[in-house]
């Protein structure tokens, strides 16, 4: 541990982030500004640009967005997964007292799937085809433990029964293709879950699944966490499954978070536009229906040339308010609320009052 | 829409005369769905089937079939939308399709307008595709990447020999004002667009000749919420301007709810409720509608306590060799004796709800004598 902080003070030679870095993280997971761009002919793309967030053991973050806000290059960048040669990362990221970014890559594949693993969207294209379900679980879990082959086998066929898997004794030879999406989905969560990892990453991990295949594993991963008392980061696009699961939801535009709060803050009393957007776009079945859908107008914009100001004063119904503040200054994260942080330079009780007012009663 | 003022004059001919007819306040007189009666069918489809053989050996003997879709039946009426709901596999593309005539059903009659076009040849097909037109699921592979937006959405023009005033950039250019793209981006190529410009440009080209019946198979679902919307709002005002007839098919009930006057559930390859949408969201009768219903999640944290879910056990079964009697019957928390041994049929139990179960839920009174003498003939 003691020559790794060292390191780290090397690497970054400023003053200021020597500084940082002695910091003792308080969470269990901190990321600390993080900054993850590639550069590409057509320019640098900023993925994603001053993202900081916390996660305590036995909670679930949700981190919300949509096609290129940076959510999925988040979590392959907490996981340590980005090519050094393709990506430029900077920031921090503390896990449970060992910091990441800094790390060689040897140091963060011993923590890659002891300590953290991933669920990714499709498991037909992230399991191996041509090993059976089980070697892919032996393999995981052999490489952190020092066991025999038969004790790793035992393990993986008790992980897929406990993923709810019937007849795990004889599908733990099966092959990924002769699993179904929900069971590939749940073969999957095994073989995360293989070395009992303190945080689990699930990127969109019901997106590909049936809406009774979904609930499923919604509640896989709620009885899991309950277990294993692990960390959950849930990365989605869709606002019901972060309303079943999340404790904080973290609402991501353009490559930075506009909106950080629990899950009860952000959808009872949302204080950033983009959050309002998104939720008049849903055509929900808990409510009345409505006649019309309230889109945001416009598309996402583009992580190379983002808008200047406020990256999402474009398609904001609001930004005039601000006689044209957010088109020339780029609002910071401000925690107007214990728990409640918003990047948004409307005056906070005009937005309670267009809130109130204005968008609650139409959705 | 009456018959009597003759052919539609332009597209705001039957609108009450005010400018405000698009604003959200009145664009509900004119969705609501008329009295059932008054509407003429436009599309009648019955015991339709298709069955996709497996063949082996070197004589490609048939030895089993992918039962796709099993006798199904139902209308469409003019000016309404129809929704398809069900899960992967459950036979609601493959009815999309049969629709379009891009597959050849097995048995079955499809009606359309009279005319039973359920085995036209190719040739007698053409006239017909100005009248039915589809919108794919994937923005990114139905748009031909070495074309330019002028020419995907002028194909149909020119397929059709459609000679149209002012020529064909003109009309195309219309198009695309109407979908909301800028007439100058016709000399534009699909990849410079973004996902939802790109299912515009598709509606765009659905619409060139006007077609009377649009099948939508998953308009929405490749794109991101908030263009989501933008395109389901789209799909409704065209429909308030050209008096237009959807079936669209979607995995999503939220949007199938926000968009469809009827609905229909489909599960591996039948049809097990069919109702208004109302009826069918309020008070749904077979139980997969219910556990479809309960496990769409709520977005309001309020609601994941006091929730009461029904867990499906298990995975859809193979079509390739469904379970008999009710498909429904192995993951089902009602199901008895008899609904492994008999099929229950598609009984009417309330005006415009049509449902195939045994032990229907939120049925009227005597519902259970009513399906088991239908079940009986």
């Amino acid at each position: 541990m003691g020559d790794e902080k060292e390191r780290t003070e090397t690497l970054d030679g400023t003053p200021a982030a020597a500084e940082a870095a002695h910091r003792p993280p308080t969470a269990f997971l901190e990321v600390r500004d993080l900054r993850i761009h590639f550069p590409t002919d057509d320019g640098l793309v900023k993925s994603v640009d001053g993202l900081s967030f916390q996660l305590e053991r036995g909670r679930t973050l949700g981190i919300v967005g949509e096609s290129g806000s940076g959510k999925s290059v988040t979590s392959l960048g907490i996981l340590g997964l980005h090519n050094r040669r393709n990506a430029n990362v900077s920031g921090e990221i503390w896990l449970d007292g060992q910091e990441i970014v800094g790390s060689t890559p040897d140091q963060v594949r011993r923590l890659r799937g002891r300590n953290m693993a991933m669920i990714f969207q499709d498991p037909l294209s992230s399991m191996h085809p041509f090993y059976t379900v089980g070697n892919q679980i032996i393999e995981a879990y052999r490489i952190h433990n020092d066991v025999s082959k038969q004790v790793a086998r035992k393990h993986a066929i008790d992980m897929l029964g406990r993923v709810g898997i019937p007849q795990p004794d004889k599908r733990v030879d099966d092959y990924p293709h002769h699993f179904s999406g929900g069971m590939r989905q749940r073969a999957m969560i095994a073989m995360a879950l293989s070395c009992d990892p303190e945080l689990l990453i699930a990127d969109e991990p019901t997106t590909a699944l049936d809406v009774t295949v979904q609930a499923q594993i919604l509640d896989l991963l709620r009885d899991l966490q309950e277990e294993f008392n692990s960390a959950i980061i849930m990365i989605t696009h869709d606002l019901g499954v972060v309303a079943e699961l999340a404790d904080d939801i973290l609402v991501m535009y353009g490559g930075r978070s506009v909106e950080y709060a629990t899950v009860d803050d952000l959808f009872h009393r949302p204080l950033h536009p983009y959050t309002w957007g998104l939720l008049g776009s849903m055509p929900r079945l808990d409510r009345e229906r409505s006649e019309r859908l309230l889109p945001i107008k416009g598309t996402p914009p583009s992580l190379i040339n983002l808008p200047s100001g406020c990256a999402f004063n474009p398609r904001c119904a609001y930004a005039e308010l601000n006689d044209g503040r957010s088109e020339t200054e780029r609002p910071e994260l401000k925690e107007l609320e214990p728990g409640h942080s918003v990047a948004c330079h409307l005056p906070l009780a005009r937005r309670k009052e267009i809130w109130d007012n204005e968008i609650r009663p139409k959705l | 829409m009456s018959t009597s003022e003759g052919p539609v004059t332009g597209p705001d001919a039957d609108r009450p005369a005010d400018d405000h007819a698009v604003a959200t306040s009145t664009v509900d007189v004119t969705k609501e769905p008329a009295p059932e009666a008054s509407r003429e069918t436009l599309l009648e489809v019955t015991d339709l089937r298709k069955h996709f053989p497996i063949t082996s050996g070197m004589l490609r003997r048939q030895v089993a079939a992918v039962k796709a879709v099993d006798d199904i039946s139902f209308s469409v009426r003019k000016g309404e939308t129809l929704g398809v709901v069900g899960e992967s596999g459950c036979g609601k593309t493959t009815t999309g399709r049969m629709i379009m005539r891009l597959l050849e059903p097995s048995a079955g009659k499809i009606v359309f307008e009279g005319h039973d076009i359920t085995h036209m040849k190719q040739r007698q097909l053409r006239p017909l595709r100005r009248d039915i037109q589809m919108i794919f699921q994937d923005p990114y592979s139905s748009l031909n990447p070495r074309h330019t937006v002028g020419a995907i959405v002028g194909a149909p023009f020119r397929l059709q020999k459609v000679k149209t005033e002012g020529g064909i950039k003109k009309a195309v250019q219309e198009i695309l004002e109407l979908v909301g793209l800028n007439p100058e981006h016709y000399n534009r190529y699909p990849h410079e667009f973004s996902g939802g410009q790109r299912q515009r440009i598709g509606v765009a080209r659905t619409l060139a000749l006007r077609p009377k019946l649009i099948v939508a198979d998953e308009p929405v679902s490749a794109l991101d919420v908030s263009i989501q919307a933008q395109v389901v709002n789209l799909l409704e005002d065209l429909q308030d301007e050209f008096g237009l007839t959807y079936v669209v098919i979607a995995h999503d009930l939220s949007v199938v709810r926000h968009i469809a006057d009827r609905v229909a559930v489909m599960y591996l390859g039948k049809i097990v409720e069919l109702a208004d949408r109302t009826s069918l969201y309020e008070s749904p009768m077979h139980p997969y509608t219910n556990a479809l219903l309960s496990a769409v999640p709520v977005p309001d944290p309020d609601k994941r306590k006091g929730r009461e879910r029904i867990r499906l056990q298990g995975d859809v079964p193979s079509p390739l060799n469904p379970p008999p009697a009710c498909r429904f019957h192995t993951r089902c928390w009602k199901a008895q004796e008899i609904c492994k041994t008999v099929e229950p049929p598609m009984v009417e139990l309330k005006p415009g709800h049509q449902t195939a179960c045994h032990f229907p839920e939120n049925a009227p009174a005597g519902a259970a004598e009513t399906v088991a003498k239908s079940a009986a003939l």
